[in-house]
């Protein structure tokens, strides 16, 4: 609310503003998908800023560019689970997750003195990676458009109106005899009333002709309107 | 009042907000029987239409009745008046106006500083928009201020349903200027790239204004069986080339005439890189739109022809290909609809029985579900197509 407070500035004061909040288009899987973004936005700065001082926690030196490497890869994750593409961004961060496991993994060594670490790191990974993917399932459950290939299985009314009268003229020439269908309910823009005269009533550009700027005005089939 | 308003990116709340006043003597209010979500709306919940501010109220299709007018507007409304409500606000005074040019009304938009420093010059005010067409609220709500009411509206005559004028007030007009701009020749093949809501006008416009060919382009196929009935040879983009079946359909010559009603958000596929490459650069804030059907339409279409942009378009595209544009010698023509210039001969054809916009409607429901419909609409869910919200 406090965002809409301040952007009361920018209104009249007869411009309506906002008392109570109410239901939110914005789930709790897409919040937590942008809390995740944010996540990954922050560990890719410290990966690609400090890498050094993971590797030395982690007792993995050596693997500096790679772990910069990586900053990079949270970064891009970050940004697409921030965007409205969360569902990839959120896969991609499970994606990078099986990576991250399988590096850490060759840091759990015997001759690693931060071998503990590791082991801490390898379940906070664990942990958020359990995390990606229920948020990664959920969200992709929310907002998946469903995927209908050749037959028409749609359900709202004006469709089936559509489907039951789908044409079966071959492509290119046919347009016109199917808009003649005088049961097309799902059309109901019929050119058989229009007679053909009218319709190329005027000359060049069809079934508009010349007229005084501001006139725009329909006279029975003869129209008056605007030559762009 | 219940509202639908923008609190940030996806995030639209169905709120109780303070009523509206006067603040006009051109101002009305109205009591909204009636409203849409339109797809630029998805922009705006997109978040791809900059200066947008928390608290904006949404939509701008809407209709309803006149609950208080006032002294400045002269008559031409009184309480009790059903009217549908354009999206664009208009002076009816100013040189733009009086040429017809409503949607770059010289004098409705209140930020217009702001908008002559962005755009060069201003645009007019729009409903439920960005705060640079004015920051007006939607109608999204259950009552509306309209501004140079005098002028911003389309009476209603009597007999008629809401669902029979309510898209008078965008999509119908939309989808028309869209064909008008194309000075369709009866010979003339019309590719329509996008068949949502405003593709589906356009298709239905092209058709009354005789084309000989229309060929829609989409990949849901609900909407493509919708251009089917409405008489539009249709191409499934994810299961066949588009330049490779336009040119089939065209022996090879190209459509004449393009109608891009996709605009900035283009679906972003293996199939088509570049709609890749675009996405990141605008996850990157490099770039502002994805325009995919811009460089597909230069490109498929005849030398000489027309390109007609409905779809809306927010700030800057990288690699339009100027050299294809311009040798082949194509005319661009685009901009928000100038509503006002088509109502009376639209709502004439509603009125003789030509065209019943009322097809298009898939759902409709309560005010109170408008954010969840704001995510079946743009996940195309439960084959939507096109909502209508009564307050």
């Amino acid at each position: 609310m406090m965002m809409e407070k301040i952007s009361n500035i920018a209104r009249s004061p007869g411009d309506p503003k906002v008392i109570n909040t109410g239901p939110s288009s914005f789930g709790a899987s897409d919040r937590m998908a942008r809390n995740l973004g944010w996540f990954s936005l922050g560990l890719g700065a410290l990966e690609i800023v400090a890498p050094e001082r993971i590797t030395r926690a982690l007792g993995m030196e050596g693997q500096e560019s790679l772990v910069r490497a990586y900053g990079f890869r949270e970064i891009a994750a970050g940004m697409l689970s921030l965007s409205v593409e969360k569902k990839a961004g959120l896969w991609s961060r499970v994606a990078g997750d099986g990576l991250d496991i399988a590096t850490l993994m060759a840091g759990l060594r015997d001759d690693n003195p931060k071998k503990g670490n590791v082991m801490m790191a390898l379940m906070m990974v664990g942990g958020i990676t359990l995390l990606d993917i229920a948020t990664a399932q959920q969200v992709t459950a929310r907002h998946a458009t469903p995927t209908r290939r050749g037959a028409c299985t749609m359900t709202a009314p004006a469709i089936r109106r559509g489907c039951r009268r789908r044409a079966v003229s071959p492509p290119g020439r046919g347009a016109r005899r199917r808009l003649r269908d005088p049961g097309n309910s799902c059309l109901r823009l019929s050119a058989s009333r229009l007679p053909p005269e009218n319709i190329r009533a005027g000359t060049g550009g069809g079934l508009l002709v010349a007229g005084d700027v501001g006139s725009g005005r329909a006279s029975g089939y003869e129209l008056q309107g605007y030559r762009m | 009042m219940k509202a639908l308003v923008w609190h940030g990116k996806e995030d639209i709340r169905c709120d109780t907000v303070t009523d509206p006043q006067i603040e006009d003597p051109r101002d009305a209010i109205i009591k909204v029987t009636s409203c849409a979500i339109c797809g630029s709306d998805l922009h705006l919940f997109h978040n791809f239409i900059p200066a947008m501010l928390p608290g904006d109220i949404m939509g701008h299709e809407m209709m309803g009745e006149v609950v208080e007018v006032g002294s400045g507007v002269n008559g031409k409304l009184k309480k009790g008046d059903r009217i549908v409500v354009p999206f664009t606000i208009i002076c009816g005074e100013c040189e733009q106006c009086k040429r017809g040019n409503f949607s770059v009304c010289e004098r409705t938009n209140r930020n217009k500083k702001l908008a002559d420093k962005v755009f060069g010059h201003t645009t007019a005010g729009l409903f439920g928009y960005t705060h640079l067409t004015g920051g007006y609220p939607g109608g999204q709500a259950e009552y509306l201020r309209v501004p140079f009411a005098d002028a911003t509206h389309i009476k209603v005559p009597d007999g008629m349903s809401d669902e029979q004028v309510l898209f008078l007030g965008d999509i119908l007009p939309t989808g028309w200027q869209a064909a008008v701009q194309c000075d369709i020749e009866p010979t003339d093949t019309v590719a329509i790239w996008g068949c949502g809501p405003v593709g589906q006008m356009a298709i239905r416009s092209a058709m009354l204004l005789g084309a000989n060919q229309i060929i829609a382009i989409d990949r849901l196929p609900e909407r493509l069986s919708m251009a089917e009935a409405g008489g539009a040879t249709t191409i499934n983009f994810e299961n066949e080339s588009v330049i490779e079946r336009l040119n089939e359909l065209t022996d090879g010559k190209g459509p004449e005439k393009c109608i891009d009603c996709i605009g900035t958000e283009s679906h972003v596929s293996l199939g088509q890189p570049d709609t890749i490459l675009d996405r990141a650069k605008q996850i990157m804030l490099m770039e502002n739109d994805r325009p995919h059907v811009l460089r597909e339409m230069i490109y498929v279409c005849r030398p000489g022809g027309i390109l007609s942009i409905p779809g809306v378009y927010g700030g800057l595209v990288d690699k339009i290909p100027m050299g294809q544009l311009m040798n082949k010698g194509l005319t661009v023509r685009t901009g928000q609809t100038h509503v006002n210039r088509w109502t009376d001969e639209l709502l004439g054809y509603i009125q003789e029985g030509h065209i019943d916009p009322s097809f298009v409607i898939t759902h409709t429901v309560s005010l109170e579900k408008g954010p969840e419909m704001y995510k079946v609409f743009r996940d195309k869910q439960d084959s939507c197509v096109k909502v209508v919200l009564k307050a």
